[in-house]
């Protein structure tokens, strides 16, 4: 490459662009006094002098673009599998929200009528009550049991990583194998072991509550079921957390003769509120997501939901790969993702609040 | 000072009681299950529970594997998660090098792509991203749970988040004595992130291991079925067997622990240092 013959003549044309160009830039970012703006002034004449250096030794590629070429070789193969699998699947999805499509015939264009058909479908509302419910009263139980958890486990205590590998084993554990044990432990005959503790605690046979086969018991099982399986991971985000806290503030506090519970809730918890904030959005934005926990505790052998248990994910799965109303199902993950975007930009103006 | 050592002392008894209680609330379940893979179907549910079974039934383990082609659904999961680990691992940290330390031409419009994907649940898309693979004459077939699994745009941001965290001037140093840019990850980077490629390597691994509703739409011959799924049609079929429900449970869950005792020690600086706290 660059053994090519340089025409004086084209370099002389080429270098009546570029070098008034290169002047033009090099006076903006002398006089510019923005620093943010400055640096990127000061990058594009780098660029441009690159380029001037390209056209006068006639190499094919100036420096910045064979540096682009190395850059893009890193990103390769990620973004194809990336934007094949993924980006446009994600456009995909906008799309086929408005039309009718079985996934045989040719697709229709079929406007808000997806969106009208949800309104009046039992189903479809009664997964989006049960979703929220689960969020209401999974997120604060399992934020509360992370954050204390936490605490107790960034102190010096013996057997420390003991305690927090046991803590945050339920949530890498196999869904499936734990799902069946809790439905054994929870077993809603009454010779079920947690029914049994309960019964020999003096709960009436007759009282004993069926878990996930009442449906007034199920939602309130998944929930317990959620907060044991996933608190370990939130806790760890926690410490994390924790390990930023200025060790300087405590000493103060201790100085002043503050106890326990106030160094916790003068020192602690205001430190850790960007961490709690964090914590609160991930969480929703997982339980809006839940599906697979209430198919398995809830949806007995053959992995049906009634009404009582539908979350916004079974449904889109039933009507997408049961019924095959994809044009439907789509919509209803529009649902989904207009509840996790209005979190996200909760979570973006939040985290420009607390950068400061 | 004695009365407040006295004090202290009693704090950290209580302390001491209050994580123990914690630690059984989480450990019993798995207690139980292993107790419950050594006893005969009828013995499952005696009370008060019998935590050692006196006749420890090891049958259970033989039979179980010719109740199901549990071999089959292992070999399957082990391939699986090796490929999309090994895939998941090697892309991101090799592209968010790029995003970290060098400088090129729609840097920002690309990155934000990914961040735009992140906020997007994966539920949200599968459907066309089935019917895509479908089209592609996927559906059915363990590429397509590779493609689904391996190039996720959340290891694309932990690693950069990582690598920003590493002093340019290292890269810098390096350039200067000769190393190009692919040396330079290879021998500066990658011995730098074993904390963020640990947390990665435990989320990646357990995701795909554990992945249940991926190949419960993809995977529809019992052949190319996962463990997760065997795991699910057994308890389906079987619902009775409680021994072997349990004893097939506690095989799944072997594999996962030994990755996560092995790792944990990088999990909690893993997650501090990639900025999933935010």
């Amino acid at each position: 490459m660059g053994k090519k013959t340089i025409d004086p003549a084209l370099v002389q044309s080429k270098l009546s662009v570029w070098e008034p160009r290169l002047a033009e830039l090099q006076r903006q970012a002398e006089a510019e006094t923005d620093p943010k703006k400055k640096l990127k002034l000061g990058k594009q004449v780098d660029r441009t002098r690159d380029k001037i250096r390209q056209i006068k030794t006639g190499e094919r590629f100036s420096r910045q673009t064979k540096r682009d070429m190395v850059a893009y070789s890193f990103i390769l193969p990620n973004f194809i599998g990336f934007a094949v699998f993924t980006l446009g699947p994600v456009i995909f999805a906008f799309v086929l929200a408005f039309l009718k499509w079985d996934g045989n015939s040719p697709m229709e264009f079929a406007g808000f009528g997806n969106f009208a058909l949800m309104i009046g479908n039992t189903r479809f509302l009664a997964s989006l009550r049960n979703t929220v419910i689960y969020c209401v009263a999974t997120v604060p139980l399992t934020l509360a049991v992370a954050l204390g958890l936490a605490v107790l486990l960034n102190q010096k205590i013996k057997g420390r990583n003991f305690f927090r590998t046991v803590s945050f084993f339920p949530y890498v554990a196999s869904l499936v194998a734990v799902a069946a044990v809790w439905n054994m432990l929870f077993s809603p005959a009454k010779s079920g072991p947690i029914n049994m503790v309960l019964y020999s605690l003096g709960v009436a046979a007759k009282s004993l509550p069926k878990w996930s086969a009442d449906k007034d018991w199920v939602m309130f099982t998944v929930v317990l079921f959620s907060v044991w399986k996933n608190m370990g991971y939130y806790m760890v985000i926690y410490l994390a957390g924790l390990q930023g806290v200025n060790g300087e503030l405590y000493e103060a506090c201790a100085l002043d003769g503050a106890n326990t519970w106030q160094r916790f809730w003068y020192i602690t918890l205001p430190q850790l509120r960007p961490t709690t904030f964090f914590v609160t959005i991930m969480l929703t934005i997982n339980c809006f997501k839940v599906y697979d926990i209430v198919y398995m505790l809830a949806g007995g052998s053959v992995g049906v939901l009634n009404e009582s248990a539908i979350v916004l994910v079974y449904h889109i799965y039933e009507e997408a790969f049961r019924n095959w109303n994809l044009g439907y199902a789509s919509a209803v993950a529009m649902v989904l993702f207009l509840m996790v975007l209005a979190i996200t930009l909760v979570q973006f103006r939040g985290e420009k609040k607390y950068a400061n | 000072m004695k009365i407040k050592n006295t004090k202290t002392r009693v704090m950290r008894v209580i302390l001491y009681v209050v994580l123990i209680a914690l630690a059984l609330v989480m450990l019993v379940p798995f207690v139980w299950m292993l107790s419950a893979s050594f006893k005969l179907d009828k013995d499952v549910f005696i009370f008060p529970i019998e935590w050692i079974p006196k006749n420890p039934r090891w049958r259970n383990y033989v039979d179980i594997w010719s109740k199901i082609p549990l071999m089959k659904f292992v070999v399957n999961t082990v391939k699986l998660t090796l490929i999309v680990t090994f895939l998941q691992l090697l892309t991101s940290s090799f592209a968010a090098y790029a995003f970290a330390k060098l400088d090129f031409k729609g840097k920002d419009t690309l990155f934000l792509a990914y961040i735009a994907t992140i906020a997007v649940p994966w539920q949200v898309y599968m459907v066309p991203q089935f019917m895509m693979m479908r089209s592609m004459g996927l559906a059915d077939t363990h590429l397509a749970i590779i493609c689904l699994q391996a190039f996720s745009a959340f290891g694309v941001f932990m690693m950069k988040q990582f690598y920003e965290g590493i002093p340019s001037e290292l890269c810098e140093a390096a350039r200067i004595d000769g190393m190009n840019e692919y040396q330079i990850w290879y021998q500066i980077m990658l011995p730098l992130s074993k904390p963020s490629l640990s947390t990665l390597t435990i989320f990646t691994f357990v995701n795909t291991w554990n992945d249940f509703l991926g190949p419960l739409i993809y995977l529809t011959t019992e052949s190319k079925k996962t463990l997760q799924l065997g795991l699910r049609m057994f308890i389906s079929q079987f619902g009775s067997e409680y021994g072997l429900i349990m004893a097939a449970s506690v095989l799944s869950l072997i594999p996962v622990l030994i990755v996560f005792l092995s790792l944990q020690k990088y999990f909690v600086e893993g997650v501090a240092a990639s900025g999933v706290k935010g």
